[in-house]
């Protein structure tokens, strides 16, 4: 792995004969093992090993989930409360799925963001950055076809706006949506059609995760300096050190989720969802999932028309340009320099991009009246304008900080640094990362 | 670039004040008369016996509001998805549950002779609905069906708006729908504003989520149901038992969820701070 021999060495005669024909402890043992990874990682890159636990946790309980579901128009509403009411811990099984769902996009968040705050996606990373965006969209299209699952009203809703985008589409729009829906309507055919993907996306999900992980295990980690390997002495074996540590992140991370379960479970979502989906009554406002909030808006924030593309049109490219243009970042970014933490400029954009990211999210939730329409476009200009002119142009004028030489020089100097205020470094031991 | 960055943060003040400034104004544009926004009046938070982490649900508030359920809501609302064998969790023996459900009468069938016939209910039947089907619920009332019951009390929230839900995150406040039912029960006293047209069939209730008035009238009223544990007859007592009621026909495994939770939050606090130690433990001898 990561270009250096292997370093292990069967010890007995029966790892001996399985290392001949199938090495798969060899892999296992320099992936999870041996594999080095830079000393300095802080708690932002345990998200990783947090997702790969949400991906397993959404497939157990899904796959339990199904085995007491029925996906018919008539019976779907009522079978999820039959497990919700009737089946050993089925209440449990069914609010793990649904907040694991919106857990899971936290994390993927917080691991976008991370790598967008540290430059994780410049060369020699940029696929592992793409097959990351590939998997988001994945996520996305399962999340939404999920949601629609319970048939409740925000689930039927939900999909009828959602499908809807896809008649915007000039020439084979419609034909695309009728596909989706199994036609003209949400109806029977596709509550059958979203089940059947909503099963098999995640194992697509799993796929591409191997993908990511072998692209990783290629390229190696980045670390918050940005700098790359250098020496031995840059690194640590992941175990036991990342393990622990990762663990220790995983637990902090599954408490937050333990206490949405089982004191706030319905909090993240709606309470329309409780009542059966009907086609002649239209919610007052329909929203998608939180998670789907930042591109609603954007979505919502194109009330105008640009030339031949009508505003319908325009608000739908502009909501899947939102996405699509994170696959371009590698290349957007201009900079020699990785991380933040030596761009002082980029840092200050970067925050104001966080910040607008969650109000253009709070803007979804929204209905599109009033100011907040002015809001959802500035906020979408600054969306866009921070991927196509910030990240070029910061690239080209900004003065980065002086970088140390390598990982090792910069922990040393962090470290003199703490030295020097040793109470501060002893009770907040876990931000020296 | 540091014009750049004065003008950014010059821009962003602009921003922030007239959104304020804005806001100021889609409150007033909430004409007193004519309003867009519903509910007029965010409900009433009252103190719930299973609100917060311990909560749990208080006995003989449920088997009085399951008087007031059967005696009252009953004539109109369906509960289509609570089985009477659920009522022993709220204190009843097997005997009474059986005697309870044989009050219902339940078609079943068909039989030998291939007849659909009545019997009386047993605790394996649901609570039987008020009206065949959705169609003639609907036209018995106006047009527009009474809602079920067994889901209510989580299907109806009022938007919290920022920053009460932030909030509400740490005070695990779950009971937006029982709120919002008592509210709606005891909002039926009040006058609309001068100038507001009600429509003919309909009642001015300023809780009502989905506009000015609604279609059902003031279902309660003091008195109207004999409780025999000595507690008031009013119509504040009525909608408290009744949301209570309403919450646990929603969410009846609520007293395993917490509970669970307990056990499970001790188990992650004591296991993350021995993996914390051990991750100090191994860290200690690098510099990170």
């Amino acid at each position: 792995m990561s270009g250096g021999h292997s370093t292990y060495t069967p010890k007995t005669g029966i790892e001996r004969w399985i290392d001949a024909r199938m090495p798969l402890p060899r892999l296992v043992y320099d992936s999870f093992v041996a594999f080095p990874v830079p000393r300095n990682l802080n708690y932002a890159y345990t998200f990783g090993g947090i997702l790969a636990i949400m991906l397993v946790v959404q497939i157990i309980t899904g796959v339990v989930l199904v085995m007491h579901y029925a996906s018919d128009t008539s019976l779907a509403f009522v079978s999820v409360e039959k497990i919700m009411r009737d089946v050993n811990w089925g209440w449990l099984l069914r609010y793990m799925h649904a907040n694991g769902a919106s857990f899971f996009f936290i994390a993927v968040y917080l691991h976008i963001f991370r790598g967008l705050y540290y430059g994780s996606y410049k060369a020699p990373r940029e696929l592992l950055w793409i097959l990351g965006c590939i998997i988001y969209l994945l996520m996305m299209a399962t999340g939404f076809m999920g949601y629609v699952l319970p048939w409740g009203q925000m689930s039927g809703w939900g999909a009828t706006v959602i499908t809807g985008f896809f008649t915007a589409i000039p020439l084979v729009g419609t034909w695309l949506q009728q596909l989706l829906l199994g036609g003209f309507s949400v109806d029977n055919p596709t509550l059958t059609h979203f089940f059947s993907l909503h099963y098999l996306l995640p194992f697509v999900i799993a796929g591409v995760v191997v993908l990511h992980v072998w692209a990783l295990h290629v390229v190696g980690q980045t670390n918050p300096t940005g700098i790359e390997i250098k020496s031995k002495t840059d690194t640590l074996p992941f175990t036991p050190y990342a393990t622990v540590k990762d663990a220790f992140g995983m637990i902090v991370f599954l408490a937050v989720f333990a206490y949405f379960i089982f004191y706030i479970p319905n909090y993240l979502g709606h309470p329309d969802n409780y009542t059966q989906f009907n086609s002649l009554k239209t919610p007052a406002h329909i929203v998608p999932e939180w998670y789907f909030l930042p591109f609603y808006a954007i979505l919502r924030a194109i009330t105008f028309n640009i030339g031949p593309i009508d505003s319908k049109l325009g608000g739908v490219l502009a909501m899947f340009g939102a996405i699509a243009v994170l696959f371009f970042v590698p290349w957007l970014d201009t900079s020699k320099v990785r991380s933040a933490v030596y761009r002082p400029w980029y840092k200050l954009f970067f925050w104001i991009f966080g910040i607008n990211a969650v109000f253009l999210g709070w803007l979804g939730s929204k209905p599109a009246e009033g100011w907040y329409i002015p809001a959802m476009q500035a906020s979408t200009l600054y969306y866009f304008a921070f991927f196509l002119v910030i990240m070029p142009l910061l690239g080209l004028f900004e003065t980065p900080k002086q970088l140390p030489n390598s990982i090792t020089e910069a922990v040393l100097a962090k470290n003199k640094g703490a030295h020097a205020h040793p109470a501060g470094a002893t009770a907040a031991p876990e931000t020296k990362g | 670039m540091k014009k750049v960055l004065h003008g950014l943060a010059a821009l962003s003040f602009l921003f922030a004040g007239s959104t304020a400034f804005a806001q100021e104004a889609t409150h007033a544009a909430n004409h007193e008369a004519e309003p867009t926004h519903f509910p007029i009046k965010a409900p009433r938070e009252q103190s719930w016996s299973f609100a917060g982490p311990f909560g749990t649900y208080d006995k003989a508030q449920l088997q009085r509001g399951l008087k007031v359920y059967k005696e009252v809501c009953s004539a109109c609302h369906s509960m289509h998805l609570v089985p009477f064998r659920m009522l022993e969790e709220l204190g009843y023996n097997e005997a009474q549950v059986k005697a309870f459900a044989a009050e219902y009468t339940v078609q079943d069938g068909p039989n030998d002779d291939g007849e659909m016939f009545d019997r009386p209910g047993k605790p394996s039947d649901y609570f039987p609905s008020p009206f065949p089907n959705d169609q003639a619920a609907a036209a018995a009332n106006g047009g527009a069906a009474p809602p079920d019951m067994s889901l209510l009390a989580k299907a109806r929230g009022v938007t919290r708006g920022f920053p009460q839900f932030v909030v509400d995150i740490f005070t695990q406040y779950a009971e937006g729908g029982p709120d919002y039912i008592y509210s709606l029960l005891t909002g039926y006293d009040q006058t609309p504003p001068e100038g507001m047209e009600i429509a003919e069939g309909t009642h001015y209730n300023p809780y009502f989520i989905n506009g000015k008035s609604l279609a059902m009238a003031p279902p309660l009223s003091d008195g109207q149901v004999t409780y025999d544990d000595g507690s008031p007859q009013t119509v504040d007592q009525y909608a408290h038992d009744i949301a209570a009621f309403l919450m646990w026909a929603a969410e009846p495994h609520m007293e395993e969820r917490k509970q669970t939770g307990f056990s499970v939050m001790t188990f992650l606090l004591l296991f993350g701070v021995l993996v914390y130690l051990t991750k100090r433990k191994v860290w200690s001898n690098v510099e990170h």
